[in-house]
């Protein structure tokens, strides 16, 4: 019986995460819309755009090999399983041990491996100002995020998500400084890992401006629309991350009935709702830095998260 | 017979094998009979200490009656000569294979067949010798066999230049190493390794000994100052010998100051780990931003090189750590991280040498400037070069990452020690570790993107050939053994258990117990990966998602010009090139550490003159220490001069003079 509700709670969650992804996108381009007091697009245009995007043939440039074909499916599905294995409505996914928060960061690392080399298939030179600006972005950002996870574990005395989540709805946490710069560096590094603004512009089509934009100038069609469904994957990672380690509260815990799952779902949606309207205040709320201003940006994010893995370190004997 | 006698007569069989190479080195089956028959001798040696590993690693030892008369020449056969032997052959092996088909383009081969058996064979003895004149006898053959494949193709200046400057190193660390093991012996002088355990040293000498330990195997596996050799040698020899002195040469390196350090030297003070844990940081960084700036292939994969061993450092640092703290848990962890990033990186790095070796013979360059669009002309080569390249990224599902993920794990239990240097030490060196994954990941995305994706940027790209079989065959078996590492990364750990042991004190948590292929270094609730399930759940969604949209929506693809934002341009001069792709990083990283400087001389409108853009780097390690170095030797080599033209009177009272100061020095010692 714990087998199958378990597996169906891993499902659920590989479904949900799926399903929901586009919706989150809708929601913050409707937000910003709003304002910027216009009405916007509704707010399931963006499976309108996959559905059709996905039926549409695709024209592949005479220079692509091989990879650039398959490329967009293995980043889908990096994207997908690292996605999978962050709890959003439930604690004790039945495969959370298989990767932990470190192997989360790799799978996205594996994607972005693929995104900039497919950024470089073709031979033009928009793929590879995005590709090198990319891998530089990441190149801060990764450091950073690892920062974060020490901080993290060392707090949890544990690198497993679900254990982490758990020990983050436990009453021994209390208030942190070291939460709170690990939070504020996680936050950094999502608008960063995500492509937001002030990193780069998910809306812009002006070319030197462009990061992610342009490492996917070339592709079209199905192709296209997987890789969108990536990249919206990827932004609901990185909510759900923040949500269940710093607002944990209605996850579901290990083992729990049918009553706390919907409470756990609901208690989702909402946080994902505040957080797409949050991400749009903010976009609004700044302009785009020059790519160079990036590094010092990520560069804070890494200094808050030393610090922050510095001060457990010294304030506390650590793990036993 | 032991299996540690078979090991020595597969090495005598290698050594035997010289002359062979020597005398019929011009024949055409020369090459194909000489590398086949290293490449059985190192299958052979391989699988021995393979087996003498996993049957536990008990010490087997043998005594020859050779060299000096009153200790005989020892060697030994335990857990940590058993791994680093396995390593060795299993490197071996891989770049015999591939030598029985590129060696057929060799045009001196009289120059590589008869130094690559002393070579390998050197390496082995090196891994099972057990007392100082065997070592170091060994140590020096595996450095001038190797010094002698670094000349092969000399006619060239700057392969003469580089085989100048390690031997220079070389002649350094075997110095050093001297020094070391001369102060572990004592004196007494009992040469003997057994004896060196018997008696420790400690205190102010046993410091000494693991600064020497450091200088010595450090200026052979590419520890930062001491790496200025290594992206000059490692490039100019023939490709499958750089596979053999990158991937495998530099592990040996490893096992020395593992030996000395872990084994002969005894308990460590706390202290020790701060020099290696900084060194090893360091070396990490500096190694693959200098990487990133090179446009040659294989001097970048040496840098690449240097790179990888500050990672293994790291993990050794901590492991000293640990142990100084009288943690072996935690230790053993970190040495098991260490160890397995020795074997990964012998894996991955042959490969990628082995690649180079392939792109270098079907283009003639190894330039990255002039390479491109590789992954059509040669589609498997592309594809084991991937598996490389990913695999050195540290990214899931393969082996790199595994070894960098335990030695996160091993950071993570670092608050444990109670010094307080490390404590500020330890999660800034996590810091450096990350970075350089991270700048690693971004190397090789400009490596392979420039090399193999987008368009030929010269016409011997264009026309370039896949290579022979034998050398496709050395290259898939390596892929496949790092896929099977990452996949199946318990058994490697618990294959590495007797060496954490006996190093240590402790074991890891056997592995091969987990349910599901897990592995666990501590506790399922702390961490836990599972390399299987990973690559499983990626192929299936992958494969899931794409037969669904194939299914269901539309599989409909024309082929046209690309779009390139409605101006594509015919020309290949157009693309990224390895330079551009650097930029960024080089502008952030660079300004300081290299004083990067990027000068641009653009022509006024209406102007005709060219537009011109150099780049300055400048190399502050070899300008700060090396150039003054060599300034110093040179003026003081300018004054000894003078002592050849004095008089037989002065030269008789120099004389006097010496004998009586040695005279004086040994009254006062006394």
């Amino acid at each position: 019986m714990g087998l199958i509700r378990d597996l169906a709670i891993q499902g659920a969650q590989m479904l949900l995460v799926l399903a929901l992804s586009p919706l989150l996108i809708g929601l913050v381009r409707k937000v910003k819309a709003r304002l910027l007091r216009r009405r916007g697009a509704s707010l399931v245009q963006p499976y309108r755009d996959l559905w059709r995007l996905m039926r549409k043939e695709v024209v592949l440039a005479d220079s692509a090999s091989w990879l650039f074909r398959v490329a967009p499916y293995l980043i889908f599905a990096c994207t997908w399983v690292a996605a999978a294995l962050v709890p959003t409505f439930a604690t004790g996914l039945m495969f959370s041990w298989t990767a932990d928060l470190i192997a989360i960061i790799a799978l996205l690392g594996s994607a972005r491996f693929f995104l900039a080399l497919a950024g470089m298939d073709v031979g033009t030179s928009f793929g590879g100002i995005g590709s090198s600006r990319e891998m530089m972005i990441a190149a801060v950002a990764e450091p950073a995020m690892i920062m974060i996870v020490f901080s993290l574990a060392l707090l949890a005395h544990s690198t497993q998500l679900s254990t982490v989540a758990g020990y983050m709805l436990s009453s021994n946490v209390g208030l942190r400084v070291t939460l709170a710069m690990a939070l504020i560096a996680l936050i950094l590094v999502a608008i960063a890992e995500t492509g937001r603004i002030p990193i780069d512009n998910p809306a812009t089509h002006l070319e030197l401006t462009m990061v992610h934009e342009a490492m996917i100038l070339e592709y079209s069609g199905r192709h296209l629309a997987v890789l969108e469904l990536a990249a919206a994957l990827k932004l609901l990672l990185y909510v759900s991350l923040i949500a269940c380690v710093f607002v944990p509260w209605g996850l579901a815990p290990v083992g729990s009935g049918l009553a706390a799952t919907v409470i756990g779902l609901g208690a989702y949606l909402g946080k994902l709702t505040v957080a797409g309207a949050l991400l749009a205040l903010f976009e609004t709320a700044v302009a785009k830095m020059r790519v160079f201003r990036a590094p010092e940006f990520l560069g804070a994010a890494l200094m808050l998260g030393l610090l922050g893995t510095l001060l457990l370190f010294l304030s506390r004997g650590g793990l036993r | 017979m032991s299996g540690a006698d078979w090991l020595l007569i597969c090495d005598a069989g290698l050594l035997a094998l010289a002359p062979l190479a020597m005398f019929a080195c011009r024949r055409s089956w020369a090459n194909g009979a000489i590398h086949g028959a290293a490449l059985i001798l190192c299958l052979m040696a391989g699988a021995l200490a393979l087996s003498t590993l996993l049957a536990g690693g008990a010490a087997q030892q043998v005594v020859l009656p050779l060299g000096l008369p009153w200790i005989g020449a020892r060697f030994r056969l335990d857990a940590l000569s058993a791994a680093f032997a396995a390593v060795v052959n299993l490197g071996g092996a891989a770049a015999c294979l591939y030598g029985v088909g590129h060696g057929r383009h060799e045009r001196e081969p009289q120059r590589v067949l008869p130094f690559l058996p002393v070579f390998i064979a050197g390496m082995n003895l090196v891994v099972l010798a057990d007392d100082a004149f065997s070592f170091l006898v060994s140590w020096e053959v595996m450095s001038v066999a190797s010094w002698a494949l670094v000349m092969a193709h000399h006619h060239d200046p700057a392969n003469r230049r580089a085989g100048y400057i390690y031997l220079l190193m070389a002649s350094f660390g075997a110095l050093c190493l001297l020094l070391a093991i001369g102060l572990l012996a004592g004196p007494a002088g009992s040469y003997a390794f057994d004896a060196i355990r018997a008696h420790r040293v400690s205190g102010r000498v046993a410091g000494l000994v693991l600064t020497l330990a450091l200088l010595g195997a450090g200026s052979k596996a590419g520890l930062v100052p001491l790496h200025v050799w290594l992206p000059l040698a490692h490039p100019a020899a023939p490709s499958h010998v750089s596979a053999l002195m990158s991937g495998v040469m530099t592990k040996v390196a490893i096992y020395a100051f593992v030996r000395i350090v872990f084994d002969l030297l005894g308990s460590p003070d706390p202290w020790w780990s701060v020099p290696v844990l900084l060194l090893g940081a360091a070396t990490a960084v500096l190694g693959i931003l200098q990487g990133l700036l090179q446009t040659d292939l294989k001097r970048f994969l040496a840098y690449s090189t240097v790179e990888n061993i500050g990672i293994i450092f790291i993990g050794l640092g901590l492991a000293l750590a640990f142990r100084a703290e009288a943690l072996p848990l935690a230790a053993a962890l970190a040495m098991t991280a260490a160890l397995f990033h020795v074997l990964n990186h012998a894996l991955f790095k042959s490969l990628l040498f082995l690649g180079a070796g392939a792109v270098l013979g079907a283009t003639g360059e190894r330039d990255l400037e002039r390479m491109g669009g590789l992954i059509r002309r040669m589609p498997i080569t592309a594809v084991v070069f991937l598996v490389g390249a990913m695999a050195i990224s540290a990214l899931p599902p393969l082996n790199g990452f595994v070894s960098e993920w335990l030695t996160f794990q091993a950071v993570l239990v670092s608050p444990q020690i109670g010094a307080t240097a490390l404590k500020f030490l330890v999660p800034a060196v996590g810091a450096m570790l990350a970075l350089a994954a991270a700048l690693t990941a971004a190397a090789m995305v400009r490596a392979y993107g420039v090399a193999f994706l987008g368009r030929p940027r010269s016409n011997a790209a264009a026309q370039a050939k896949e290579t022979d079989p034998w050398s496709l065959a050395a290259m898939i078996i390596l892929a496949g053994l790092c896929l099977a590492a990452g996949v199946l990364p318990g058994f490697v750990i618990d294959a590495l258990a007797p060496v954490a042991r006996t190093l240590t004190g402790a074991p890891m948590p056997a592995q091969s117990a987990q349910a599901w292929l897990s592995i666990v270094p501590i506790a399922e609730s702390r961490s836990s990966y599972n390399g299987l399930l990973v690559l499983a759940f990626i192929i299936a969604s992958a494969s899931l998602s794409a037969f669904a949209i194939h299914r269901l929506a539309s599989r409909a693809l024309r082929r046209a010009p690309a779009w390139d934002c409605g101006f594509p341009e015919p020309s290949a001069a157009t693309q990224y090139t390895a330079g551009s792709f650097a930029q960024p990083l080089r502008r952030v990283f660079g300004a300081r550490i290299f004083a990067a400087r990027d000068q641009v001389d653009m022509p006024a409108p209406g102007d005709i003159r060219p537009a011109r853009f150099t780049m300055l780097v400048r190399d502050r390690i070899w300008e700060g220490l090396y150039q003054p170095l060599a300034l110093a030797v040179g003026w003081t080599a300018d004054r000894i001069n003078r002592l050849q033209f004095l008089t037989i009177r002065v030269y008789l009272s120099l004389v006097f003079l010496a004998l009586v100061s040695l005279l004086l020095g040994l009254a006062l010692w006394d």
